[in-house]
């Protein structure tokens, strides 16, 4: 059961490390301030889900895996807000200069 | 074989390479980000030599309230950034980039090699705290092995803040900090002002309860709650308070003037100043972190706010 | 080489480059930033050269971090202090420089 847990855990983790890293190249490569959120966004969200979702099982405690989760859903808040302010201010820069 | 010197290395190199990229960057604000990301970094650093309570204090007001205020004034002044003006002539950066790396030659030497036996006051420090019924260290360092330096940084505090209330146009003292935000209303940003500071508070409030055994304290929960209030003000939700106003200096000095009181309490019942009596000590330091922790927080969040530049009325 | 050295080692290189930059760069905004750049570069080389004394049962010497503690918090205080500044000689400088521009119009009008 551990051993299964443990593979879940690596699985999981590692698929959001991906989409991590898939997100940062997003970031570093895509040409505009809205391409670039979008891949980070999008990305991100998925990247930290799944590393949250697979420490769950690692949680010793059930405090533990409640904290985990306040975390992710912190990250999401913070995140989500961040992209809409950013993604506003990219809107009004661009329309100011056309 | 554990993957963990991998992420110390990759760590390092990234702190270095954000904080590389924090002085070539072209504009203030893009370095201005880079740098919050740094102070974030550098939380990880300390948080990887066991030193967390460092950690928290370093990601809050190192990389946050520091953050927000060089981003509050990189806004202020970008209009007017000159155009990418001359640089110092290549001669003179070698010399500088020679003599820096001289400097990080001498230091890296002395962390190579270190002088032995290392002094040290741990065990000093160690021996109060059972006494003090208190399990974290660092929180009996900060609340009576050294509790004369915390006091006299509550001092700083105060005095950095006279200093940018001085700085404002005199025919508005007395009136409200920084100008008035936008009027247009951002939905989001209202929205998470609204949604996080009963969060926030709820967790500024804990990182000083359980500083007595586990990390955090009243630095680390006092900047917390001063993030809620700063974000609520940014939202325009909070008007910033006058600064000439009563009540809100009584609140700036509570922390320090708790402090004192029981300084020199400890005159009459402990034989010395700041000493505290061997029983209730717990009770005791709760009593000074309170308004410490309230204090830090109100402190922290006008120095971001600036000087008064508005009338009372607007 | 241990987690530490290693991090001290990062600590040294963080101060070169803060100091780097509080020389070359012009902005004051730009200085002070650098300059907070070397202030947490110096908290790690002080945090890991004071931890080796990490002694009586801690995991680091809690002297050193309470210090660091109150470090951080008063280098945020001077900086606060320096950019208030920074923006009020920016100010006055402007206003004067305004001035100056409607003085000599008013002349050339007169």
């Amino acid at each position: 059961m551990t051993l299964l847990l443990d593979a879940f855990t690596i699985v999981a983790v590692s698929a959001g490390t991906f989409f991590f890293v898939a997100g940062t190249v997003g970031l570093l490569r895509f040409p505009d301030t809205l391409s670039r959120l979008h891949a980070l966004t999008k990305a991100d969200n998925l990247g930290v889900g799944l590393i949250v979702l697979g420490l769950l099982p690692q949680a010793t405690s059930l405090g533990m895996g409640i904290r985990l989760i306040g975390v992710w859903l912190l990250v999401q808040l913070a995140g989500a807000t961040v992209s809409q302010l950013l993604a506003r201010a990219a809107a009004r820069r661009n329309g100011a200069r056309t | 074989m554990t993957l963990l010197p991998l992420y110390y290395g990759l760590l390092a190199l990234l702190v270095i390479g954000v904080a590389w990229w924090t002085l070539v960057a072209r504009e203030t604000m893009a370095a201005v980000i880079g740098f919050i990301a740094y102070g974030m970094l550098l939380g990880l650093v300390w948080a990887g030599i066991a030193s967390v309570d460092v950690a928290l204090t370093e990601a809050a007001i190192g990389g946050g309230v520091t953050g927000v205020l060089l981003l509050r004034a990189a806004a202020r002044l970008r209009p007017t950034e000159p155009a990418p003006h001359e640089k110092p002539g290549l001669v003179f950066r070698v010399l500088v980039g020679i003599f820096c790396a001289i400097v990080t030659i001498g230091l890296a030497v002395v962390v190579l090699f270190p002088t032995d036996p290392a002094p040290s006051l741990a065990i000093a420090a160690a021996e109060h705290l059972p006494a003090l019924e208190l399990g974290n260290p660092v929180t009996a360092v900060l609340i009576a092995y050294r509790a004369l330096d915390t006091m006299l940084e509550k001092v700083v505090l105060l005095l950095a803040l006279i200093g940018v209330w001085s700085l404002g146009p005199d025919r508005n003292w007395g009136g409200l900090p920084g100008r008035a935000p936008a009027v247009v209303t951002d939905s989001a940003l209202t929205f998470l002002a609204k949604l996080l500071p009963p969060i926030g508070i709820v967790f500024g409030v804990y990182l000083l309860w359980t500083s007595a055994d586990n990390p955090g304290g009243a630095f680390q929960g006092g900047t917390v709650l001063a993030a809620m209030w700063i974000l609520a003000m940014m939202a325009g939700l909070r008007a910033p308070p006058a600064i000439g106003s009563r009540a809100l200096r009584l609140l700036l000095l509570s922390g320090t003037i708790t402090f004192i009181v029981v300084g020199f309490a400890g005159f009459l019942i402990a034989g010395g100043f700041l000493s505290y009596p061997a029983a209730f000590p717990k009770a005791l330091i709760l009593l000074i972190e309170i308004p410490m922790t309230l204090t830090i927080a109100v402190t922290l969040g006008l120095l971001v706010s600036g000087p008064a530049e508005r009338d009372k009325t607007s | 080489m241990n987690a530490a050295t290693l991090f001290g080692l990062c600590g040294a290189v963080l101060v070169g480059l803060g100091l780097y930059g509080i020389i070359v760069h012009h902005e004051p905004i730009r200085k002070i930033l650098a300059f907070n750049l070397l202030g947490g570069g110096v908290f790690v080389l002080f945090g890991i050269i004071a931890r080796r004394g990490a002694a009586a049962g801690f995991g680091g010497d809690p002297v050193p971090q309470a210090l660091v503690i109150t470090g951080i918090v008063v280098a945020f205080s001077a900086s606060a202090v320096a950019v208030t500044l920074v923006m009020r000689l920016f100010e006055v400088n402007e206003a004067a420089r305004r001035e100056a521009r409607s003085g000599h119009s008013a002349e050339d009008a007169g």
